[in-house]
């Protein structure tokens, strides 16, 4: 299982801050958002946003970047402390 | 050894105390610089109230911890001292300090606006605005983004 969390505007559009499932690891970020959008087809348009950030354990990556199991992943829009 | 002290918070923060930290026991350094960053009454072109921060609290110091770390390895700097607040700000409050000392000007200089350049493209804060027309997301600006452009270009000491 691996835990997925979303922050700010994108929490907001998909209703839902965190979700958990099962994946066959090591699956990369763009395959686990393939997954995460067929188990969620109303929220493609917002999770496939070509600005939507990853972080895996906390440390921001990129799409191929791979996941395992146990690992918290977490996507949000483009950030804008400061 | 760079001493850093990192936190975040729903309380204000005293920049003269922030000073005085810097300045305790302090024989080395020739330099202090420091940026703090404030709510203000207009944000691409609309009337602004107020701000709520939301952040990804356990990513939130770790990211700011290692935009610090990678200041300190590239200026010899003496201190690091970052402030962020969350929560509910009304216009003027203080938002994020960032302060850097250290023998020389050039080094506390550089240094501090390269931890603010970082801070606003990879630390995982997002400002929701209160406007007389309803609150709305800040979008995130391309200027931003390429200011990171300049620290990757030189490898600036």
């Amino acid at each position: 299982m691996i835990k997925v969390l979303f922050f700010a505007q994108l929490k907001e559009l998909l209703q839902c801050s965190q979700i958990e499932l099962s994946i066959n690891a090591p699956c990369d970020v763009d395959s686990l958002k393939q997954q995460i959008v067929n188990e969620h087809p109303n929220w493609q348009a917002h999770l496939n946003q070509n600005k939507v950030l990853a972080a895996v354990n906390q440390t921001m990556v990129d799409a191929t970047h791979l996941i395992n199991d146990g690992d918290e992943v977490a996507f949000f829009p483009p950030v804008t402390g400061g | 050894m760079t001493q850093m002290h990192i936190a975040v918070q729903t309380d204000d923060f005293d920049v003269a105390k922030e000073y005085a930290h810097l300045r305790e026991n302090n024989s080395q350094d020739g330099a202090i610089v420091f940026f703090s960053g404030l709510v203000r009454e207009m944000n691409q072109g609309h009337g602004v109230t107020g701000l709520f921060l939301e952040h990804y609290p356990s990513m939130t110091e770790k990211s700011l911890q290692n935009i610090a770390q990678q200041a300190s390895e590239r200026w010899p700097l003496t201190h690091i001292r970052i402030i962020h607040r969350i929560g509910q700000l009304q216009v003027s409050d203080q938002i994020v300090f960032v302060a850097t000392s250290s023998a020389h000007r050039e080094s506390a200089f550089a240094s501090c606006h390269f931890i603010m350049d970082y801070l606003k493209n990879q630390a995982p804060f997002w400002k929701k605005e209160t406007r007389e027309e309803g609150d709305e997301w800040v979008a995130a600006l391309e200027k931003d983004e390429t200011a990171l452009e300049k620290w990757q270009e030189k490898g600036e000491k």
